[in-house]
């Protein structure tokens, strides 16, 4: 047989209980065709009161225009593109594995890829609102798409970083929305075609695309994961890459660093995996699906928080250490007013500082890693860390011009930017929350097809495997 | 698109499926399809389908989308609207890159996406005959095609022979037609 269904007994499960195929859809269907809870209903009920009171946010600030922000002439760019920065940054943790862990063949993505991949969605749908209404004008907004017009036409300018994001995020939207969706397909079908009631059946009926499980389709849709898998690993960090030229490739002192593309993109996976943890810690709960996000995916993201906390760390000396190293005093003044504690901003440094840096080390150990209460609270210390990271960049950087006159009071943002950010976490949890509740939060076919392998109850099956030697077990399994 | 009547035989276990699927094809046994609730490494080779050229497909979107970019941006700043930008060169390939790259991946990816659609005749409002419910949940369902020269008999016991259950026969549609999953709109009565 083709299909070689070895894993060493060694490894833990990565789904566990007595479970048949049957079984697995039993248990993710469940919460699609049962009644939400109580608990569902009030969280909807904040998120949207949360999405309201940013539409309304929104509507002061194309009413009155971004003063309405407390953003001047100096601070052109505040907790507005912060956001922007870090909603973008969350939603890296999707497709990271979604399409790279899938490349690098790792079982234990298909626990968890379907809720990062909706993540990935939503927060880029959050993170592109920023940019939008920071246009001000944002009904012409249109002006950033090359099209032909009577101005001449005026073209856009294919230099600016600004306009590379346009494209990146973008195409970062749509290329994730495919692969999420087309992964779906299949589950969608199971939905269907185990659906008693007649709104259902044609609900699902039409999400699912008339999808059969026809073994040429099957083949098909292998393909095509696997091409939109490599397609999205090179634009998941060319978008960080080209977010981050936004700043590094201005000559403001603080932004014009070499160091930010990979220092960009290892942000955006560790505030991703902390967002995915406070997320799916939640729903394995909530939906009772201990048995496929087990402590096992929650200890290895924990390991990933870890890894790239730290690459954040050695960034953030880098940093420090050039601007000191290259001996240019605007540079060097940049970070003064970084981390000298006299200046207005320095808390937020060392608030990120500790977030970023300091909190995570805490995932050396073992016990920790796999304590899910410790998880959930350092997955909420990481985001607030990641925030401030954006917010040190973004506003220490520019909040003291070149020329002192120009130099700010202290910048804090009115109740409708910050209004606005909050509209987003509503946006966000709306989103998923109907997710949760309508769509398969986990890959069914995906479990069903490592089941075999990975599952608890059929370890003992690998028993044979498990005993034969190197030489007997090329001879049998090797290529036919 | 045709009706076409066909032998249906459910297994349970992937291991079963697969010896099964080479005796049957020994057998001379036309195989219309395994329908199965996930993908099943190396059944398409044992039922002999060729493999996909769907990757080639994303390959020529891809190179689509790269000269679209790279000659779009170079006809505006060299040809519709040679801006000058500090002096800078018209054509500067770097910073054409980033632009260049987003637009491969996006034509490779929606490109294939659809391709993949259509080869499957997948889209909303698209309804197909499915030969077993169970094929989505938990059971494997092999279709064999009945033709003039099959005994419908021999061809049910050889299906039971090599480990099938539930084995039926059907009259079906094996193409699609617009409709809805909560009515039953089978197009012919078997």
């Amino acid at each position: 047989m083709a299909a070689l269904r070895y894993e060493s007994q060694v490894r833990s499960p990565l789904v566990t209980g007595e479970k048949t195929y049957h079984q697995v859809t039993e248990d993710i269907v469940r919460p699609i065709e049962g009644k939400p809870t109580r608990l569902w209903y009030i969280g909807l009920t904040i998120s949207v009161v949360l999405l309201l009171f940013g539409v309304y946010s929104v509507y002061r600030e194309v009413v009155y225009g971004i003063g309405e922000w407390n953003l001047n002439k100096t601070i052109g760019w505040g907790w507005d593109i912060t956001n922007f920065v870090w909603w973008v940054g969350i939603g890296h943790a999707g497709t990271l594995i979604s399409a790279i862990l899938l490349l690098f063949r790792q079982g234990w993505r298909t626990g968890v890829n379907r809720a990062a991949e909706a993540m990935t969605i939503f927060a880029v749908m959050c993170a592109g609102q920023f940019p939008i209404f920071h246009m001000g004008r944002v009904w012409m907004a249109f002006f950033v798409m090359p099209y032909p017009n009577t101005r001449g036409p005026l073209w856009v300018n294919f230099n600016s970083p600004l306009l590379w994001d346009v494209f990146a995020i973008s195409t970062y939207f749509t290329v994730s929305l495919l692969f999420w969706y087309s992964g779906l397909l299949p589950d969608l079908a199971t939905v269907r075609d185990r659906a008693r009631e007649k709104w259902r059946k044609r609900m699902y009926g039409v999400l699912s695309f008339g999808w059969t499980g026809s073994t040429k389709h099957w083949q098909r849709h292998e393909a095509l994961s696997l091409v939109l898998a490599g397609l999205s690993t090179p634009l998941v960090l060319s978008v960080h890459t080209i977010v981050s030229f936004d700043f590094a490739t201005s000559v403001i002192p603080g932004w014009h660093t070499t160091i930010f593309p990979p220092y960009f993109v290892a942000g955006a996976i560790f505030s991703g995996f902390a967002m995915v943890q406070t997320l799916l810690i939640i729903t394995r709960k909530v939906l009772r699906l201990e048995d496929y996000i087990t402590m096992e995916h929650i200890e290895v993201m924990n390991k990933v928080i870890v890894l790239t906390g730290s690459i954040v760390g050695i960034a953030y000396i880098t940093e420090l250490f050039i601007s000191w190293y290259g001996q240019n005093p605007y540079e060097m003044a940049a970070f003064k007013n970084r981390y000298d504690l006299s200046t207005p901003y320095a808390w937020s440094y060392y608030l990120m500082m500790s977030c970023n840096v300091i909190a995570p080390q805490f995932f050396w150990f073992r016990s920790l890693r796999r304590n899910l209460l410790f998880t959930f609270f350092m997955s909420i210390i990481v985001n607030v860390g990641m925030w401030f990271e954006r917010f040190v960049i973004i506003v220490t950087s520019v909040y003291r011009d070149y020329l002192p006159s120009s130099w700010s009071t202290y910048y804090a943002p009115t109740v409708w930017e910050v209004g606005f950010y909050l509209g987003t976490f509503g946006l966000f949890f709306t989103c998923f929350f109907l997710f949760s509740k309508f769509f398969p939060v986990i890959a069914i076919a995906e479990i069903k097809h490592i089941l075999k392998k990975n599952g608890e109850s059929f370890k003992e099956g690998m028993d044979k495997e498990e005993r034969e030697s190197v030489e007997e077990f090329a001879h049998e399994n090797a290529h036919h | 698109m045709s009706v076409k009547k066909f032998i249906v035989g459910c297994f349970d276990d992937e291991k079963v499926l697969f010896p099964a699927v080479k005796k049957v094809r020994k057998a001379g046994y036309k195989i219309h399809d395994v329908y199965t609730p996930f993908p099943i490494h190396g059944l398409d080779t044992a039922m002999g389908l060729r493999d996909t050229s769907l990757h080639t497909a994303g390959f020529i979107y891809g190179i689509t989308g790269t000269t679209t970019a790279l000659t779009f941006m170079g006809w505006v700043f060299t040809k519709s609207w040679p801006l000058n930008i500090g002096g800078k060169p018209h054509f500067p390939l770097p910073a054409f890159i980033p632009i260049t790259f987003e637009l491969t991946v996006l034509f490779s990816a929606v490109g294939m996406v659809l391709t993949f659609c259509y080869l499957c005749q997948l889209a909303p409002f698209v309804k197909k005959h499915h030969f077993n419910p169970r094929a989505t949940d938990d059971l494997f369902v092999m279709v064999l095609e009945v033709n003039s020269r099959t005994n419908e008999e021999d061809a049910k016991a050889f299906l039971a022979a090599v480990g099938a259950k539930d084995i039926n026969v059907q009259v079906a549609e094996d193409g699609w037609w617009l409709g809805r999953y909560d009515k039953e709109d089978i197009l012919v009565k078997g």
